[in-house]
C-alpha cells in the first residue's frame, strides 16, 4: 500500500511539468511566400501560451539549423534574444524552400534522495556524473522536441522538406508554403522515420487577443499516418502533436516523449 | 415597543426611499479541456452615463509579487470601463477565483459595494475571461429601483452559464 501511494505520488510529480501548462513554443515569420532578387525573413521564436504573441520567454535557439534549398546548412544572421523573443535572420540567396528548425533532446528524471524528491535535467552525458545510479525511485524520461518553420523564395522545393529519421517528423504531402483558404492540405506524422498512425494532432490559429473563442481544432492521424486540414481562413496557424513510448535510446530511460509543432501560413484564396 | 414602533412607521412613510436588494446568481460552466484555469470575473452595474459600480472581481489573488494581476487586463471591457483606474486589490470586491458551479452574491443598495442609484435604466454586466481559454461578456439590462419583485435571465454561451439578477423593492 504504501509503496502504491510512494509510486502514484512520483507519476504526480513527474506528470506535472510535462502536462500542467499549454506554454507552446513557436516560431513566426515575417513572410513564408516571397519573390524578387534579394529576399530576406525575419523569424521570432517564443514560448507563450497565446498565439502569436510574445508575453512570456523567448525561445533558446541553441539548437537551430535552417536547411536551404539545395539542402545544406544556411546562414543564421542578426541572432538576438530579448526578455519576451528571440530573433533572427534568413537572407534566402538561393531561390526554392526553406526549413528553419530547432531542434532539443533532453533527459529529465525524478529520484528521492536522503527522503527528498529530487528533479534533474540535463543530457546523456551530464546523467552519469550528476545522477546516482542507484538513486531510490528513479524515473528517467527522454524528451525530444522539433519546432518547424518553413518559407520558399520563388518557386517551391523539397530538398530542404526531407525527415531525418529521428524523433516526431512532419513528412508533407501538400507543400507547407502552397497553403490556400478553402482547400485542403495533407500531411503525414512520421515517428523514427515510420508513420505515426492514431496520432492527435491540435491546430490552433494565431491572433486569438482579438477573438473571444480559441477556434481550436483536433485530428487524428490515419494507419499510415496522414492527416488534412481544410483551412477555414488566411492567417497563421500552429499544429503540434506528440507520443510518448518506451523506444529511448539511453538504458536509463524507459519512456520517450517526443514533441513536434510547427506555424503555417494560410494566405487568401 | 416605544421603539420598534416608530421606525416600522418611518419604513411605510418613505416605502420609496425604502433600499431596494439585488441577488446576481453566475453559473461559471463546467469546461472539459486539456488545461483548465477558473475564470477571471468582473461584475458591475452600469449606468446610463456609463458610470460604473463594481461589484465583484475574481482574480487570482494568491500568487506572490501580484504577478495574478496580470491577466485582469483580458477582462477587456471591464479593464476600460474601471479596472485600470483600480488598485487591486479592492476591499469588498475583490476576490480569489471560483470553481464551476453557481455563485450568489447578494446586495442591499446603500451598503456594500451596491451604491445608492438614481432612478433609471441600468444594466448588470458580467465578463469571464479563462487563461489559455475563451472570453465571453453577457448584460442584463434592467430597472431601477424595482417596481416589484422580479427575475431577470440571460444564458452564456461557452465561459459562462446562466446568469440571472433577482430585484426586490
Amino acid at each position: 500500500m504504501k509503496t502504491t501511494l510512494k509510486l502514484a505520488a512520483l507519476a504526480l510529480a513527474f506528470c506535472l511539468p510535462l502536462s500542467a501548462q499549454a506554454h507552446r513554443g513557436w516560431m513566426l515569420p515575417s513572410a513564408t511566400v516571397l519573390s524578387g532578387n534579394d529576399p530576406w525573413v525575419t523569424v521570432d521564436a517564443a514560448i507563450s501560451n497565446d498565439l502569436f504573441y510574445f508575453e512570456h520567454f523567448p525561445m533558446q535557439l541553441t539548437n537551430l539549423v535552417v536547411t536551404g534549398p539545395d539542402g545544406a546548412t544556411a546562414k543564421v544572421e542578426n541572432q538576438a534574444t530579448g526578455r519576451y523573443r528571440s530573433t533572427f535572420d534568413v537572407h534566402l540567396t538561393e531561390p526554392g524552400t526553406y526549413k528553419a528548425a530547432v531542434v532539443n533532446a533532453g533527459l529529465f528524471a525524478n529520484y528521492k534522495e536522503g527522503g527528498k524528491n529530487k528533479r534533474w535535467r540535463g543530457t546523456a552525458e551530464t546523467f552519469a556524473k550528476e545522477v546516482p545510479a542507484n538513486a531510490e525511485g528513479l524515473v528517467v524520461t527522454q524528451s525530444a522536441g522539433r519546432v518547424e518553420v518553413f518559407f520558399t523564395a520563388g518557386k517551391p522545393s523539397d530538398t530542404a522538406l526531407k525527415i531525418t529519421g529521428n524523433g516526431l517528423e512532419l513528412a508533407p504531402i501538400t507543400h507547407p508554403n502552397d497553403l490556400v483558404s478553402g482547400s485542403t492540405a495533407s500531411f503525414r506524422f512520421m515517428l523514427d522515420g515510420k508513420p505515426a498512425p492514431d496520432l492527435e494532432v491540435e491546430i490552433v490559429p494565431g491572433g486569438v487577443r482579438y477573438r473571444d473563442k480559441l477556434g481550436d481544432t483536433k485530428t487524428k492521424t490515419d494507419a499510415d499516418g496522414k492527416f488534412s486540414i481544410k483551412w477555414p481562413e488566411p492567417g497563421m496557424y500552429w499544429i503540434e502533436a506528440s507520443i510518448k513510448d518506451n523506444k529511448t535510446s539511453l538504458p536509463a530511460a524507459k519512456e520517450r516523449r517526443a514533441t513536434y509543432a510547427a506555424t503555417f501560413e494560410v494566405l487568401p484564396e | 415597543m416605544r421603539v420598534l414602533i416608530p421606525v416600522a412607521m418611518t419604513g411605510l412613510l418613505v416605502g420609496q426611499a425604502q433600499a431596494a436588494d439585488m441577488t446576481v446568481k453566475v453559473e461559471i460552466p463546467r469546461l472539459s479541456v486539456a488545461e483548465y484555469h477558473r475564470p477571471y470575473v468582473a461584475i458591475w452595474v452600469e449606468g446610463p452615463d456609463q458610470k460604473v459600480a463594481n461589484l465583484a472581481v475574481w482574480y487570482e489573488m494568491k500568487q506572490k509579487d501580484g504577478e495574478g494581476t496580470k491577466w485582469l487586463k483580458d477582462m477587456r471591457q471591464w479593464w476600460r470601463r474601471s479596472g485600470r483606474e483600480l488598485t487591486m486589490p479592492v476591499d469588498g470586491i475583490s476576490g480569489a477565483t471560483r470553481a464551476a458551479g453557481e455563485h450568489r452574491l447578494a446586495f442591499t443598495e446603500g451598503s456594500g459595494p451596491l451604491p445608492k442609484l438614481p432612478a433609471g435604466q441600468y444594466q448588470l454586466v458580467v465578463e469571464a475571461a479563462r487563461e489559455v481559454g475563451g472570453r465571453e461578456l453577457l448584460r442584463v439590462p434592467f430597472q431601477w429601483p424595482p417596481k416589484a419583485a422580479e427575475t431577470l435571465k440571460v444564458q452564456g454561451e461557452h465561459e459562462l452559464g446562466a446568469v440571472a439578477l433577482d430585484l426586490k423593492p
